[in-house]
């Protein structure tokens, strides 16, 4: 448990930017039913969550796009050859599923208000999801010992472009968590609103989701 | 976040109030202004291009100082002809018509609208802004090197972009560079439509429900899912593209493909039609991407000045979203002639054909609102009437080239032209007049000059008419595209017609310096302008123009009443606010 003593977070005040004590908005929910969230000074957790989930639609259809690309370029040509998966991939995809899980011992440890294991926890994912990279870059670095490059082979081609933008994604994941590793303090105390770490987490599990949807999706048909 | 709430007081520097702004007002002036710039330099391309068309051998004063190998002695090349075709499509499609309609306009207006003090995410909304302008510096650095701009065209397709400096002048470094502006623009457009999302769902003001939004509140917000789900899909494609030109991959290269008498050897299996496929699915939402906001000035502004309830409110939001779901399912409607199954074509043209049916709904309540109007017909409306029959020009010959049997024969002529400029050029253009004489009062505080601005409309009006009209019939007499010259025997008689053409855009591109001195004259010598100079009933027209840094000063409006409440019986006034019965509530 927790050594140190916690205010418990505060919760969402919407002080307006006159000055004024916290308001809470007149009903609504803000989505349909004559919209709510304003009048407020600033903007809430729900439209961070929000955006979020928006973003995720936007990489949803960018992975849509390399996904259809790799069913169209592998059903109408002769050149496709198999590659072998490197066997880390199952490692990293173990690595990765951890990291979750890590991530939502650190959020409930942070809702009992039990400091030090959210940080500990945060730092564990934040080491986990770094382990995850590395992983992926071993696993290339064992393709391209067995000769297998980026433009070997339509299949390798895609293999290398989903896992790097797979990768690139999940960097920006890292380098949020890292920026919340840093705030854990300032965060744990509640003098930061946990929205952020919130709206990360929805990120990096759907980031979990979308390695599980490609690792398939190479296994079959890479 | 405690940042966020910091970036609500007013910034005092001029590098944090005019440049990096956090102010969605600033960002929708920088916006406008970035297309204000692409709009005059494509305008200026496609003067060039329509006098080397009509006068081929004509020296261009200074043109050979720009590109010593692309304009000789200021006489313009084939490809160099294609070098300015290309850039005008991109700055236009890219630059203008998805930045000023959306970016600019919804971004100064949309928050305002619905009541709130700012977008959703400000510092999301300066980075759209500042990554966009990164785009258009990569696009424009291709006018300075060394081999001038790429020669592929706006849609860049595969394989002769794909194979590098090959396939001729401005394909090696230019086409590059090409690729990046635009992925770098579609990363900023989602940034942005995330951002507009977000702020459209959950800022909305107490009592504005989403059946009480403005059609430009609509229009902004179905655009803004349009844009997030069609750019990723190219920015997939752009990362493709740029393997196969820099990384050796053959995802749109085939085998055996020769180039300038080599073949390339490297390359297997690649498909062009995959470039093709991915690039058209975002193309065609592309397409009413450029046009929502538009239908939704034209719809807001046709009630204003018509005095009357927007016919049909609910038809027209609906529309609008039908239109937006069709978009995703007609792209093969862009490659009729590519070799697909006639099975697909069918499929692609009767979707094709039933967006005629909402685009339909649309028009036809453009003229139910004003049936039995008493008009005012200040410039907003003329322009806004301009778009209603330059739309329904232009979606006439949509019709003809959805069918492939027809489409078959118009591939490629000028017909084509004829179509797309009008429905994606034109209209798109005449919806951005509209908001530009409509919010110009609100946003810079003054009032435009009426009388410029009405002798602006009527020689622009007429004179896109005198322009794109007759590439029909060039069309029908199969006056191919992109042709720098017409030498063939079936071509040289249409070289008057071409003239014609080509004199009618010099006069009507000169119109638009009316146009560009109005604005300038107007920000600085205008008649000031009032709260609500047009009469009109939305939350902007409760503000002062210009309005404050957090637009209502820290009171917040509470919404009675829909959007287009005109001439209600037993109204004392003939509008009703959206915000009477209760105005500005304070907090």
């Amino acid at each position: 448990m927790a050594s140190t003593v916690l205010t418990p977070p505060k919760p969402e005040t919407r002080d307006s930017r006159t000055g004024g004590p916290g308001r809470i908005p007149p009903g609504g929910d803000g989505f349909g039913g004559g919209g709510s969230n304003w009048p407020a000074g600033r903007v809430s957790s729900h439209t961070y969550q929000l955006g979020m989930w928006f973003a995720l639609v936007g990489i949803v259809m960018l992975f849509a796009g390399f996904t259809s690309a790799m069913v169209v370029r592998r059903g109408m040509s002769f050149d496709w050859v198999s590659i072998a998966l490197p066997r880390l991939l199952w490692v990293n995809t173990g690595v990765l599923l951890a990291s979750s899980l890590t991530l939502e011992f650190s959020r409930r440890s942070l809702t009992r208000l039990a400091a030090a294991d959210f940080i500990r926890w945060l730092g564990v994912t934040v080491a986990l999801g770094i382990g995850f990279l590395v992983g992926q870059v071993v696993a290339w670095r064992e393709l391209a010992a067995r000769g297998v490059y980026l433009a070997t082979n339509p299949s390798s081609s895609f293999f290398y472009v989903l896992t790097a933008a797979h990768g690139v994604h999940l960097l920006g994941g890292v380098l949020a968590l890292g920026y919340l590793a840093i705030c854990a303090g300032r965060i744990a105390r509640g003098i930061k609103r946990r929205t952020a770490l919130d709206v990360t987490a929805i990120y990096w599990h759907f980031m979990d989701v979308l390695w599980i949807f490609i690792f398939v999706l190479l296994m079959k048909w890479a | 976040m405690s940042e966020t709430h910091a970036a609500h007081h007013a910034p005092t520097g001029f590098i944090r109030k005019y440049i990096f702004s956090l102010d969605h007002k600033v960002i929708g002036i920088q916006y406008y202004f970035l297309a204000l710039f692409s709009v005059f330099v494509g305008l200026t391309l496609s003067i060039l291009m329509r006098l080397h068309l009509a006068w081929p051998h004509t020296a261009v004063p200074l043109l050979d100082k720009l590109s010593p190998l692309g304009a000789p002695g200021g006489v313009i090349t084939p490809e160099y002809y294609l070098s300015l075709l290309t850039l005008h499509g991109t700055l236009m499609v890219f630059f203008v018509l998805t930045t000023a309609p959306q970016s600019g306009f919804g971004n100064f207006i949309l928050p305002i609208q619905i009541g709130a003090e700012d977008m959703a995410f400000p510092r999301l909304n300066m980075m759209s802004f500042w990554v966009t302008f990164l785009a258009l510096i990569v696009l424009i650095a291709t006018f300075f090197i060394s081999d001038g701009p790429p020669i592929a065209g706006w849609t860049n397709y595969p394989p002769l972009s794909a194979v590098g400096g090959a396939a001729g002048p401005g394909m090696a470094v230019g086409d590059t560079l090409w690729v990046f502006s635009i992925a770098i623009f579609c990363v900023a457009s989602m940034l942005g439509a995330i951002n507009f999302i977000a702020t459209t769902l959950d800022l909305r003001a107490r009592g504005l429900s989403l059946m009480k939004l403005p059609l430009t509140c609509w229009a902004w917000f179905i655009t803004a899912i349009l844009g997030l789900l069609s750019f990723a899909v190219l920015l997939a494609a752009g990362a493709l593209l740029l393997l196969d030109r820099m990384g050796g991959t053959s995802f749109f290269i085939p085998g055996g493909l020769i180039v300038s008498d080599k073949i390339l050897s490297n390359h297997t299996g690649g498909s062009p039609l995959l470039w093709q496929h991915l690039f058209w699915f975002f193309g065609h939402p592309e397409v009413y991407i450029a046009i929502l906001p538009g239908m939704g000035v034209t719809s807001h502004v046709l009630s204003t000045f018509a005095r009357k309830p927007i016919f049909g409110y609910r038809a027209m939001v609906y529309a609008m979203g039908a239109i937006a779901v069709l978009g995703f399912g007609v792209w093969g409607h862009h490659m009729f002639v590519s070799g697909m199954s006639p099975y697909s074509a069918f499929a692609f043209s009767i979707l094709t054909m039933a967006i005629g049916v909402p685009s339909a709904i649309k028009t036809f309540n453009w003229i139910g609102t004003l049936l039995g109007a008493r008009i005012r017909f200040d410039s907003p409306m003329l322009y806004a009437l301009g778009f209603v029959s330059i739309f329904v020009t232009g979606g006439l010959s949509g019709i003809f080239l959805g069918q492939p049997p027809i489409d078959i024969y118009f591939h490629d002529t000028y017909f084509v032209l004829a179509h797309f400029h009008f429905i994606m050029g034109v209209a798109a253009i005449f919806g951005m007049f509209a908001g530009t004489a409509f919010w110009f009062p609100k946003m810079f505080g003054r009032m435009m000059n009426e009388t410029l601005g009405k002798v602006h409309f009527w020689i622009t009006f007429v004179g896109v008419y005198a322009i794109f009209m007759p590439m029909h019939y060039l069309g029908l007499e199969g006056n191919p595209r992109r042709y720098s010259e017409f030498i063939d025997n079936f071509l040289v008689p249409l070289m008057p017609l071409h003239r014609f053409i080509s004199i009618a855009a010099f006069i009507t591109g000169g119109a638009q310096l009316i146009f560009l001195a109005n604005l300038i004259w107007s920000l600085f010598w205008g008649k000031k302008a009032t709260e609500n100079p047009w009469e009109a009933t939305t939350l902007e027209w409760t503000v002062p123009s210009p309005p404050p840094f957090d637009n209502f000063a820290g009171l917040h409006p509470v919404v009675y009443h829909g959007p287009y409440e005109f001439s209600v019986p037993g109204a004392e006034k003939d509008y009703i606010m959206q915000t009477d019965a209760e105005v500005l509530k304070e907090g």
